[in-house]
């Protein structure tokens, strides 16, 4: 959506405002719309993207959040129960994921790490097939070609460079295109890392390669300040987002619990990225206000007063408060988020009862795409073991 | 046919890939106007353009992580890792998503990502330069590994490769980077399938298995072996994932006697799996033990004494005294 035309300035804006460096310690400038108090305030660069959201978008924003928090409880609910294995929970992010996510057209591709539940939910992917691989039937699910939504990466930060050789093919067909006359959008890949992620030297190959050959990617950052128990300070010293800098790409610090900054930002990067500028990375300022996973327990490793003060930050909350303020959304609407979010809770958990437990055959013909005598010898051995079993019981009948 | 060495058989196969197949690309450390240290991509860069033969970063895991994407936009990158020494920062990549992204998706996605390493040793170099890691791939499933040990099939089976939707490994055997043969570049003949072996001479009463550096060895070996009236027939393997174990135990059956040859480690080296599978699937047609010759339990030692290291003529020889007087 929106336009390609960068407004005169922004470049310069940016520069002055978002890239430059703090020393350690130093606060770091972050851009934010909508405060935790529900007000509107404004940016120099973006608030003309955010003028972009209509009414209508910003409705679809709270409830695709909404629908994602409650999809959130109802995982971790059925994992309490013995249905998943594990969860990895959301709670607090949903207005980096869902306002990133409605940031980014049906032409870009998305690689998520393993908590981008939101950013599933706004492309289309059926979240009963997230849950496949918490409750261990499979260990992806969906066909990401359908909604150019990659798998989940468990390998932290191993999909970061995916996203950049992957934004190196676009820039080869886009060549292609181009010679061809072709009218195709241009598309950019979006590449999801945590705090904890970014100390990995993936994460760092993935910026010198996106750097030095311009690949259109969004590295995009969610410091959710927790890698299980370590805090970010462990992981930097210096905000996240200025070390763009020493790659030599735009870095932006956007207050991730405000769906239309984050929103705001990320468009700008997308359209940065698609029209050949070059990578950025946004480190989207948030809270992970649950566990790492269903096997953690927070209140080892953290205070409940930072949780607490974090809450009050919550992303639904705000921009609640700003739909009802400015008159955008009435009583019956929230009543119908409710009531959607409860009817999707019921398919989940309907689904989830219901998810088939494939045949260990299904995997002896996924290792390779040709033929391979080895799986065919060791498939064959199964089938004669198993049938062995089969003539036992026959026999015993 | 043409006489050429295996350097530039590979260079050949590789010219043959980028022409025939656009979506074909060669990425690496020092591969474009440098044409790589060993020249093996040598002229490329002028013939195809930056964007098709891509000097990167300094950096492995970057280089297979970024050609894993590039393979799921539907291209089919080559990456060269300098020497085998240097790949275990891409270990990684190629054993946690390269390996496991077909069988993650349930056959979605394909990634058709070769991986050339020049290996082994034999060269007189520095530390790292001289490894011969194929069996710490050859243990991860999701992966083929090959390795030619002439022109001919260097220069087919790199085109192979390179077809083939799986990762292929593709073991270069960087002392015999100058070894000349005939290739015939209009019929792969025998080289068709990478995935099989061959038996490059025949002999009735034991036989050497080899791959890569060794296969030379173990022909000359062979032939050191007719002087005292023995007939050995030597095994080509060309692939080391998958093995192919049919034509070994044909070969044993006939033969009685198996003698593993390779510059790995003989611990827990392919040579101990075909030692395993042929005693499951031919233990009544052994006269002898199969007898593994291999590297030391040792990091690769110092150029000085790479001699004592590597499996030669005499070791195999004294093998195969073993074996035959067993």
């Amino acid at each position: 959506m929106g336009s390609t035309q960068l407004p005169p300035g922004t470049e310069e804006t940016l520069a002055a405002t978002t890239a430059a460096a703090a020393a350690p310690g130093e606060p770091v400038e972050m851009v934010q719309l909508l405060g935790p108090d529900g007000t509107l305030g404004s940016d120099p660069v973006f608030s003309d993207y955010a003028k972009r959201i209509d009414p209508e978008k910003l409705r679809v924003f709270y409830t695709d959040m909404a629908r994602i928090r409650r999809f959130d409880q109802e995982a971790t609910a059925l994992q309490r129960q013995g249905e998943l294995a594990l969860w990895v929970p959301l709670t607090g992010q949903e207005a980096a994921q869902i306002g990133s996510a409605h940031a980014s057209q049906p032409q870009d591709y998305i690689f998520p790490t393993y908590r981008e539940h939101g950013v599933a939910l706004v492309r289309n992917v059926d979240l009963a097939e997230l849950l496949k691989q918490f409750r261990g039937v499979s260990n992806g699910g969906w066909d990401p070609r359908e909604n150019n939504f990659h798998l989940y990466t468990l390998v932290l930060a191993a999909q970061t460079l995916h996203a950049v050789g992957y934004a190196m093919g676009i820039q080869r067909d886009q060549k292609l295109a181009a010679a061809a006359d072709s009218t195709d959008p241009k598309a950019a890949v979006i590449a999801y890392f945590g705090d904890g992620a970014s100390s990995e030297g993936d994460v760092h190959e993935s910026m010198v390669f996106a750097a030095s050959y311009n690949a259109p990617v969004v590295f995009f950052c969610q410091n959710n300040h927790w890698a299980i128990s370590v805090p970010t300070e462990v992981q930097t010293k210096v905000p996240l987002a200025n070390r763009a800098k020493g790659y030599g790409f735009p870095g932006i610090r956007v207050d991730g619990n405000d769906a239309i900054a984050v929103h705001a930002v990320t468009e700008w990067a997308l359209e940065h990225a698609r029209e050949g500028r070059g990578p950025v990375l946004i480190e989207a300022y948030t809270y992970r206000v649950g566990a790492h996973t269903t096997a953690d327990d927070p209140t080892k490793y953290r205070e409940s007063a930072e949780e607490a003060a974090w809450r009050e930050k919550d992303p639904l909350d705000r921009l609640e408060k700003y739909l009802r303020t400015e008159g955008l959304a009435d009583e019956a609407f929230f009543d119908q988020v409710k009531a959607d979010g409860d009817e999707l809770a019921k398919y989940v958990r309907s689904t989830t009862h219901g998810l088939e437990v494939p045949d260990i055959r299904d995997a002896f013909a996924s290792v390779y795409a040709e033929q391979h005598p080895l799986i065919a010898e060791e498939l064959a051995w199964f089938e004669e073991y198993s049938a062995g079993f089969e003539s036992d019981q026959e026999a015993a009948n | 046919m043409a006489t050429m060495t295996i350097a530039k058989a590979i260079n050949e196969g590789l010219r043959a890939s980028l022409t025939n197949n656009p979506k074909s690309l060669l990425m690496g450390e020092d591969i474009g106007h440098l044409g790589g240290v060993y020249r093996v991509t040598d002229g490329l860069i002028k013939e195809f353009g930056d964007e098709r033969v891509v000097d990167t970063p300094l950096a492995e895991s970057g280089i297979v992580g970024t050609a894993i994407g590039l393979a799921l936009r539907g291209y089919s990158p080559v990456c060269e890792i300098q020497f085998d020494g240097f790949v275990y920062p891409a270990f990684n990549q190629i054993t946690t998503q390269l390996a496991k992204i077909h069988s993650r998706s349930l056959g979605k996605l394909t990634v058709p990502v070769v991986i050339r390493i020049p290996y082994g040793g034999g060269i007189g170099s520095i530390e790292h330069h001289s490894e011969s890691p194929e069996a710490l791939f050859a243990h991860t499933a999701g992966l083929r590994i090959i390795s030619p040990s002439n022109a001919h099939d260097a220069y087919w089976m790199i085109q192979k490769a390179i077809e083939c939707q799986d990762p292929v490994i593709f073991f270069e055997p960087k002392r015999r980077y100058w070894l000349k043969g005939e290739v015939d570049v209009e019929n792969a003949g025998l080289s068709e399938d990478p995935f099989k072996a061959h038996v490059v001479r025949e002999g009735t009463d034991a036989t050497i298995v080899a791959y890569g550096p060794l296969v030379p060895v173990a022909l000359a070996a062979a032939n050191a072996a007719t002087e005292d009236g023995r007939s050995i027939e030597v095994i080509d393997l060309r692939s080391i994932s998958p093995l192919d174990f049919d034509t070994v135990e044909a070969s044993v059956k006939k033969t009685g006697r198996l003698i593993v040859a390779h510059e790995a480690p003989t611990f827990g080296g392919i040579g101990g799996e075909i030692a395993a599978r042929i005693s499951e699937r031919a233990f009544l047609h052994l006269e002898a033990p199969v007898i593994r010759v291999g590297g030391f339990h040792m990091p690769y030692p110092v150029a000085k004494v790479e001699e004592d290291y590597l499996p030669d003529i005499d070791k195999i020889l004294e093998a195969l005294d073993r074996s035959l007087s067993y």
